[in-house]
């Protein structure tokens, strides 16, 4: 019988290891035996996790999305338990230069928008997703430039969202898209001047990652974990510095009715396609 | 629940309204409504993200242009388990500081959770004293500038022996003063940040001891010679000084016993100074001396109330650095002469027989201060002349 936790996360920055280091310390301590597998990217991560290298993965909404398709396929289930608050209600904008002429959506036409990673549900797949729904779609009616930072990761690393602002700002794109609170950090560190970009659009609220588990995942284990999680407060100064690092103030109850609109950009663009026939669930 | 609305006028979040939404949020309680109004570019989009990163609700609306934030509770959180660090006041300090106060303010509210700094001396009874920040504010209004202070041009007309004797004499001085330096400076980085008063004080010593190594070096190099000697003996003597452990030990051995012996030394340098440049320093240096004894005495005096034990170890220090050193030579001769000829000024036996007195009659005043010092620590008669008498022979 299974009496250890193993999580699987995405390595896309080296703090993930004191992350998680920190989390199997704390939560040990509370008596659930708890370790953790590192994956480069995602795909591999959900392949991973059918293969049983882990009970719970730490899911990017892309990734939620290709586990719950390959459950799917394959007559399993994938359900979503916990996640941060931060995860919860973001939305991401599309941004051009202040001082530039365009003032719409149509205006877009024929210039060339910059995005984050390809498969950067925030600062790529959501937007675009945002635009073509109001008729001006990517590539056709305007170029795409990506700033692949980290692909495979998500979009999880700011990299590509700093890039595609830094080139706005050069003027080698005319638009750029990032998520609400990276305008705010690019506008208070400079890299987007105060006053020097106008929010063009905004998307309609989306969610983000999720702890994803199998149904053949051990429910004892499972749901101490949650029960834990939920149970960690801000003012324990213990427990603290993990949700610093981890960027959130509170764990939440998983759930699922925030990836709609990255689900219609993936049916759109066929994104999970390649993955999807790779694993035979396409 | 209260309601309470703020007008941002045309600040935006990226310069500084931030600052006024937590000020607001923070007089509230969690549930509270804040009502955001503002005219600045993006504002409802930096509201929202500001919203979520610190843990509080967003609702947009009524109007384009506002927005209500629902406080949270991380905000406060993070001071829950905060804790006093003391308190600020002269006589605010604890017993025992904890490491993970650290180097906050004594008073401060420290956050839990923060790193513990291994400082050893954090028991206020090894270590305070209670006018600690008279003496450092004594300490500060003393301080004197090497430039203002010392007349450097002062007519020298002295034989080229008494000026070699002088830089002798110096030569010495300096390695003794870094000796005193290396030792409060050592204490201060161990000193729990809490006793604040102790820390500053052992750091305006150290500084006390960096001017008189400036002044000594410089006055040594007035006429052009070179410096003097160093010896075996004399640094064998520093170093069972500077490698002592323990604050109480080292204070003991250091600011009683030491420098209490030097505030003679340089007394007598300064009434037998072959110039007034000379003469100025010793004074001077004296003066930051007779404070570094003070404190020493103080805290002593006031642990030793403390702890029955303190006498005894203190006797054992003594004891053991007379065994340690009883083979070495003690004073140098070199410097034993140079301080005979610097009294004497002349290379006659009246002369010499004069400066040899002199230095005689300095010995007895070095052994007589040491007595009365250990007899206000509590020492008995008899104790307090046998710990005289197995003092180093190289006086620091
Ligand atoms: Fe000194
Ligand atoms: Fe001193």
């Amino acid at each position: 019988m299974t009496t250890t936790l193993v999580l699987g996360a995405v390595a896309y920055d080296a703090k993930v290891v004191t992350i998680w280091d920190g989390f199997q310390r704390w939560f040990d301590a509370q008596g659930l035996p708890f370790d953790y597998v590192l994956f480069t990217n995602y795909e591999r991560q959900v392949e991973q996790h059918f293969a049983g290298a882990c009970h719970v993965a730490w899911n990017s909404p892309l990734a939620w999305l290709e586990a719950q398709r390959v459950a799917r396929a394959r007559g399993r289930t994938a359900k979503a338990v916990a996640m941060r608050d931060t995860d919860r209600d973001l939305t991401s904008v599309i941004v051009v230069r202040a001082d530039g002429p365009i003032r719409s959506l149509d205006d877009l036409r024929g210039k060339r928008l910059g995005v984050g990673a390809g498969d950067s549900p925030q600062a790529t797949l959501i937007p675009l997703q945002h635009l073509a729904e109001r008729g001006v779609v990517p590539e056709r009616d305007l170029a795409v430039q990506r700033f692949d930072v980290l692909v495979g990761k998500h979009g999880d690393h700011v990299g590509g969202e700093r890039d595609a602002a830094r080139a706005l700002m050069q003027g080698s794109v005319d638009a750029a898209c990032m998520i609400d609170g990276n305008h705010l950090q690019f506008t208070r560190e400079g890299t987007l001047p105060h006053g020097a970009t106008r929010v063009l659009a905004q998307t309609a609220p989306y969610d983000h990652c999720n702890f994803t588990v199998l149904d053949d995942a051990p429910t004892a284990l499972i749901e101490r974990f949650v029960a834990l999680l939920l149970g960690m407060r801000y003012d324990d100064a213990a427990v603290r510095p993990l949700l610093d690092l981890e960027g959130l103030k509170a764990w939440q109850p998983g759930r699922t009715t925030g990836y709609a609109l990255l689900e219609r950009a993936c049916e759109r663009t066929g994104w999970l396609q390649p993955f999807l026939r790779r694993l035979g669930a396409a | 629940m209260n309601r309470t609305a703020i007008d941002l006028g045309g600040l935006g979040l990226d310069q500084g309204a931030i600052v006024l939404l937590r000020q607001a949020l923070a007089a509230m309680a969690p549930g509270d409504r804040l009502a955001v109004s503002g005219t600045a570019p993006a504002l409802l989009v930096h509201l929202r993200a500001f919203a979520r990163a610190e843990g509080h609700g967003f609702e947009p609306g009524p109007a384009d242009s506002s927005a209500t934030l629902v406080r949270g509770t991380a905000a406060s959180a993070r001071w829950q388990q905060a804790e006093r660090a003391g308190s600020a006041s002269a006589d605010g300090t604890v017993a025992h500081a904890p490491p993970h106060w650290g180097l906050a303010a004594r008073g401060a509210a420290v956050e839990a959770g923060s790193p513990a700094f291994h400082f050893d001396l954090a028991d206020r009874d090894a270590l305070w004293c209670d006018d600690a920040g008279e003496l450092y504010r004594r300490a500060m209004a003393g301080q004197w500038d090497p430039a203002q202070a010392i007349p450097w041009d002062a007519p020298r007309h002295h034989p080229a022996f008494v000026e070699a004797a002088l830089v002798q004499v110096l030569t010495y001085l300096i390695e003794n003063e870094t000796a005193a330096l290396i030792v409060p400076a050592r204490f201060a980085a161990r000193v729990h940040p809490h006793f604040r008063e102790v820390m500053q004080l052992l750091a305006i010593q150290a500084a006390d001891e960096a001017r008189h190594i400036e002044v000594f070096t410089r006055r040594a190099l007035l006429a052009g010679l070179p410096l003097g000697l160093s010896t075996c003996g004399g640094q064998t003597s520093l170093q069972t000084l500077v490698d002592e452990p323990e604050f109480a030990l080292a204070s003991f051995l250091l600011s009683v016993l030491g420098e209490g012996s030097f505030l003679h030394l340089l007394g007598f340098l300064h009434v037998h100074a072959p110039d007034r440049c000379t003469a100025e320093i010793m004074r001077l240096a004296a003066q930051d001396e007779a404070r570094h004894v003070a404190f020493g005495m103080a805290h002593l005096t006031r642990h030793a109330a403390l702890d029955p034990t303190l006498h005894g170890r203190l006797r054992v220090a003594v004891e053991r650095r007379h065994a340690a050193l009883q083979h070495t030579a003690g004073l140098n001769a070199e410097v034993f002469d140079a301080l005979v000829l610097l009294a004497a000024r002349e290379l006659t036996p009246a002369g010499i027989a004069r400066g040899h007195a002199a230095v005689a009659e300095l010995q007895q005043q070095m052994d007589a201060g040491r007595r009365a010092r250990l007899g206000k620590l509590g020492f008995g008669d008899d104790t307090a002349a046998l710990l005289s008498s197995l003092h180093t022979r190289n006086f620091m």
